[in-house]
């Protein structure tokens, strides 16, 4: 066994937790907040040219890493600073689905993803799907030569950013079935389709993206018609990775701030830190953060087996990081008392990162459910 | 032992809930039960319309123009406004300075101030807090020298709630450094116009700016405005404290939050069914609940000890710990219930576009704003101290 990470992934930690360190503290980070777009395009370059991006594509896909280690250190790291930038929707998301569908010529905008210079946005989940992958009420009907998409897409986050949506219709089967649902590549300020944005309340922006008779030439289809399902799987187990490696950063940094709390703050005429109820509602904190990082190293390290044993980690370690991370964010704010309500301390953004990140893609009650679901099927 | 209300209480119950049916203003009720942000203006609404019906200071003695109703009553009433989603009504003036006016206050100071509190005319916040003086309070620093017939104050309060809107704030200010921490402390009545007093709005996580920072430099303030003694403010804050912890279990928020995560859990849809349906969701709604169910009935047993004049020790602490972990989860329910409908940071951005999670509200902002509920008025940590000392260190 062993659990150190390689040269090549501690190289790139350390540079991205230096990079981070010195350009992104709260005061840079409001200010993203505050904007229009949501994000930094000065970050978003500076991440590209250390190669972040390229981190997470595999060596065949033009980049130099893309395993699941690969995304657990991009994104530990990440979620330690605070970064609100879309490197999930882009990368993981966008980038990942047309790297695996993508012909030659679909595939040049990967290129363009890691270079830093295009924006991609997921628009996948809709008004009554809540978080199943396999519910997909938007249709593509073919005409002639063209694709015609109506439906509504919800909660897309990077939309308004993004040069491309890959967009997920169906084109046969129920309305929950796996098979039958192909992905696109829409190009932004296209006819027929409608963003409304708005801000998320941890960071970043999103919009509800209506398709109505959008037509597509045949050729923005990703893959062969109605097979997206498993790529799209794969995809958003790599999200799982790259999300509860973030929420495992994001928690580091809370349980920091808290520690540095805890011994400075007086009370009573003394460090709080000295308090036995606090003391040991700490001591489990630390205990829980454990568990946390052990249960990120297992979804990353077995996010290249088949689909049911992978998943079968992903939705463990979302179960628990989803437990964790109520418990580290709540108990955070709770041991600084009034001070961890206020916008402009770090903690504040912290603790909303890292219990947002539980309704993206799945949260602590749906991955339960979906361990229960794939034990008894491995049993 | 009868878990019924007598047929006077339940008179009393039908009659509050006619009223409410007939002036709480729907564009009002909509707004509360929304979750959305309440301005001055529907708070100032609501205030007018309770006063004209003679309701707004449940606890007050009738001499002074309350309703003198009884805990029970006080407790069907707040119960039937939750139901109904009214706003709350603002409790600085009326539940906390009123109390300790009529009871400490000079006959001058009751002639002044509690006709003005009724009438909306005065809107007061409290001056408690300071950065370095949060629940161990009696450490505050706020200084009121004494100069002929004025004292001058210097110093910060903060989390002063709906500061912006006050023109005057009731202080504890210290005004001898040289005893014990808990003696030494007086309490002012401060007009907000006064030169030398800036107000500051704290941005909370969820986006609002609900409290403030009160900065003090050399505020001159009349003699006049001291209540009580000076030096033995504790004693009146304290007293303040116990008014503020009635109705702390908040049973009929909580009551309506539930019922509002139901309506929820029946619109959304989880693997094509309704969410209510889904077993883990399902079995989490079932836990808060029957919390509650239990947790009214403690209430009830200890208001209705307070109705027959005893008053509540530890038990008010128990209240505030059990009440507000309630509270908390079922605002942690409601945001699981909106799933990735919790990420919109406003949800007017989706309203109206959006069927099923349209009546989500901003569940994401209520579920980080209510942290604060066991964070205030005495933190849960503060109150589990409490217990534990008077149950394990001998006391009353």
């Amino acid at each position: 066994m062993n659990f150190d990470l390689t040269e090549e992934r501690q190289m790139l930690q350390d540079t991205l937790r230096r990079y981070l360190a010195d350009r992104y503290d709260t005061g840079v980070r409001n200010a993203i907040l505050d904007s229009d777009t949501g994000f930094s395009a000065e970050i978003w370059a500076g991440l590209a040219e250390l190669g972040v991006i390229g981190a997470l594509f595999s060596e065949a896909d033009g980049g130099f890493g893309g395993a699941g280690f690969d995304i657990a250190v991009v994104f530990e790291e990440l979620g330690r600073a605070g970064v609100v930038e879309p490197m999930l929707d882009t990368a993981i998301l966008g980038g990942g689905l047309v790297a695996a569908l993508g012909n030659a010529e679909q595939k040049a905008l990967v290129e363009d993803v890691i270079a830093g210079g295009a924006h991609l946005a997921l628009a996948h989940g809709e008004p009554a799907s809540r978080y199943d992958l396999n519910r997909v009420e938007t249709t593509a009907r073919t005409e002639a030569d063209a694709i015609v998409l109506n439906g509504r897409k919800a909660v897309v986050a990077n939309a308004e950013a993004a040069g491309h949506l890959i967009v997920s219709a169906r084109e046969s089967g129920a309305v929950d079935e796996p098979d039958g649902i192909s992905l696109f590549l829409v190009p932004a300020g296209m006819a027929g389709v409608t963003l409304t944005g708005y801000p998320m309340f941890a960071g970043g922006r999103a919009a509800e993206v209506v398709l109505d008779d959008a037509r597509l030439p045949a050729s923005a289809r990703l893959g062969a018609a109605g097979a997206a399902f498993p790529a799209l799987e794969t995809a958003v187990a790599r999200a799982g990775v790259a999300m509860a490696a973030e929420t495992l950063g994001a928690m580091h940094a809370a349980t920091a701030l808290t520690r540095e709390y805890l011994l400075t703050r007086k009370q009573f005429g003394r460090p709080i830190g000295t308090f036995q109820a606090l003391q040991h509602r700490f001591a489990d904190m630390l205990i829980e953060l454990e568990q946390a990082q052990s249960a990120v190293i297992n979804a990353a390290g077995h996010l290249g087996e088949d689909a049911p044993r992978r998943d079968l980690h992903v939705a463990s370690t979302r179960n628990l990081i989803g437990r964790v991370g109520r418990l580290v964010a709540e108990e955070s704010i709770q041991m600084h008392g009034g001070i961890a309500m206020t916008q402009e301390y770090e903690l504040a953004h912290i603790a909303k990162r890292i219990v947002m990140a539980d309704h993206r893609f799945g949260d602590t009650d749906y991955h339960l459910e979906r361990f229960i679901a794939l034990s008894t099927a491995a049993a | 032992m009868d878990l019924a209300y007598s047929p006077e209480e339940q008179a009393f119950r039908d009659e509050v809930r006619a009223f409410l049916a007939e002036n709480l203003p729907d564009d009002m009720a909509d707004a509360v039960k929304a979750g959305r942000d309440l301005g001055k203006e529907t708070y100032d609404r609501w205030h007018a319309i309770l006063n004209q019906r003679g309701w707004l200071a449940p606890n007050w003695p009738k001499e002074f123009g309350g309703c003198e109703w009884n805990a029970v009553q006080r407790h069907i009433f707040d119960e039937e406004c939750s139901f109904a989603g009214t706003p709350r009504v603002v409790p600085f003036g009326l539940t906390m300075l009123g109390p300790v006016l009529q009871k400490f206050g000079s006959k001058q100071q009751q002639d002044r101030f509690l006709p003005r509190i009724l009438s909306g005319e005065d809107w007061w916040c409290q001056g408690y807090s300071e950065p370095g003086a949060g629940s161990d309070l009696a450490s505050l620093k706020t200084r009121a020298v004494r100069d002929g017939d004025h004292y001058v104050v210097n110093g910060q309060k903060t989390w002063t709630t709906l500061g912006q809107y006050a023109n005057w704030i009731f202080c504890l200010v210290r005004t001898d450094p040289e005893v014990k921490h808990q003696e030494g402390i007086s309490f002012l009545l401060i007009d907000m116009d006064t030169p030398g007093i800036e107000v500051r709005p704290i941005v909370l996580l969820d986006g609002t700016p609900e409290v403030n920072e009160v900065f003090f430099d050399n505020v001159r303030v009349p003699v006049g405005n001291l209540v009580g003694e000076e030096n033995k403010g504790w004693t009146y804050a304290k007293y303040l404290l116990t008014h503020e912890r009635t109705n702390i279990a908040q049973v009929g928020s909580s009551q309506a939050g539930l019922a509002a995560v139901k309506r929820m859990a029946r619109a959304e849809m989880s693997g094509g069914r309704p969410l209510i349906e889904n077993p883990h969701f399902a079995a989490r709604l079932a836990q808060v609940e029957i919390d509650l169910m239990a947790m009214a009935t403690t209430n009830l047993r200890i208001i209705s000890q307070a109705a027959v004049g005893q008053a509540p020790g530890v038990e008010a602490s128990m209240l505030k710990v059990k009440g507000t972990v309630i509270r908390q989860e079922i605002n942690d329910l409601a945001r699981r219930a909106a799933g990735p409908y919790a990420l919109p940071f406003a949800s007017e951005a989706v309203e109206g576009s959006n069927e099923p999670a349209a009546g989500a509200g901003p569940v994401s902002a209520q579920y980080f704003n209510n942290r604060k509920l066991s964070i205030f008025g005495g933190s849960n940590e503060i109150q589990r101290g409490i217990i534990a000392k008077v149950k394990l260190g001998g006391g009353k």
